[in-house]
């Protein structure tokens, strides 16, 4: 721990704090330590008051995310020493309501998982009953968005959803179409109305950010525009059957 | 429990990768702006040749020799970012993205180039 590095960091207490405000610490710091260390070691031996989430430090659990330089990015896989000599500035993820320092509040985004009903739906059988065979063709068309791990940091880089929190976002219809995607699916018709209303997959201008920040290369951009055929082809095949 | 929301005025200035995207966007008003002086340039010449005659010569000035410059190169920027978001919008087929936006510019080379002899 020969070098000291300046960490800046958002901190918003409800109880006291009208507005948030930053505070910094110098954090003695080695080569392999992560943000998250360095958050680790504030609250350890310089402020105990300080409020984030994580849990596996292995870029697994997605509780970490936060804005790193205005970039959001995992805490435990962005490191201290790609930032030395200039200050690193550690902010809550963008676009969420700030519960209480680096804590987001993810209830919105909970919700949205929830209508994707991100679950394979198939109702004439059950796994017990036979073993589910796929080709990897068949597997390679959902494989990439199953990798999603919610950890939020697509939401941080789309301004849609900072502009209009209704908006459905990526990391959602993501996992929509990794479900939809699958063969041994049979729920497209019940996801199809959140991929067509106002605030689904027409709610993204495609400004693509939201891939270059995912940590697990999912793509949720790829996923909400190859839903846009989907869901314009859903719109002239209904009017056709009418 | 009080959460704060952050306010979102001025989101665009915050990191350069939405700027870039807002430069992508409105290059669509110098697009649409070009577009109208051609479709003057059309309709005077179909008053006949006296009035396209004075539409060109309106044509050369500084000013509009700048607007045409700007968006040119807004042109040009606007169809390497089209490009590049391509393969993102397509069904999905066996090629790698590189290919497909390759495949794009040089199409989109190879069309403006002809187009451009054509004229000369």
């Amino acid at each position: 721990m020969s070098r000291t590095i300046r960490i800046e960091c958002l901190r918003y207490h409800p109880e006291t704090d009208a507005a948030p405000r930053f505070q910094t610490y110098a954090v003695p710091f080695s080569d392999d330590m992560s943000v998250l260390q360095g958050l680790q070691y504030i609250k350890d031996y310089l402020d105990g008051s300080l409020t984030f989430r994580w849990s596996c430090r292995m870029a697994i659990c997605g509780s970490c995310g936060q804005m790193v330089n205005g970039v959001p990015a995992l805490g435990c896989e962005t490191f201290l020493r790609d930032y030395y000599p200039g200050t690193v500035r550690v902010e809550p993820l963008n676009h969420f309501p700030i519960v209480r320092d680096l804590a987001i509040d993810q209830t919105d985004f909970l919700a949205k998982l929830e209508s994707v009903k991100p679950w394979i739906i198939n109702e004439k059988d059950s796994p017990s009953e036979k073993t589910h065979v796929q080709t990897p063709g068949q597997m390679e068309e959902y494989y990439q968005y199953s990798k999603c791990i919610n950890c939020l940091l697509c939401y941080a880089a789309c301004p849609q959803y900072g502009l209009n929190s209704a908006f459905t976002g990526p990391a959602a219809l993501a996992l929509l179409h990794r479900y939809n995607a699958d063969s041994r699916d049979e729920g497209k018709s019940e996801r199809m109305q959140v991929v067509n209303a106002e605030d689904g997959v027409w709610g993204c201008t495609l400004v693509g950010y939201c891939s270059e920040v995912c940590p697990k290369d999912v793509d949720p951009a790829r996923a909400v525009n190859q839903n846009k055929i989907n869901s314009a082809r859903d719109y002239f095949l209904r009017f056709l059957r009418k | 429990m009080r959460a704060y929301q952050r306010p979102m005025a001025g989101w665009w200035r915050r990191n350069p990768y939405y700027l870039r995207y807002m430069l992508r966007e409105a290059s669509c008003v110098f697009i649409t702006a070009y577009a109208f002086v051609l479709l003057a340039g059309l309709w005077r010449l179909a008053q006949g040749k006296a009035p396209f005659e004075r539409w060109l010569e309106g044509l050369a000035h500084p000013l509009p020799i700048a607007f045409h410059a700007a968006a040119a190169l807004l042109v040009l920027y606007h169809a390497w970012t089209w490009f590049k978001v391509m393969p993102k919008t397509l069904p999905r087929v066996p090629v790698p993205d590189a290919a497909i936006v390759a495949a794009g510019l040089a199409a989109s080379a190879v069309l403006s180039a002809a187009m451009l002899w054509a004229m000369l």
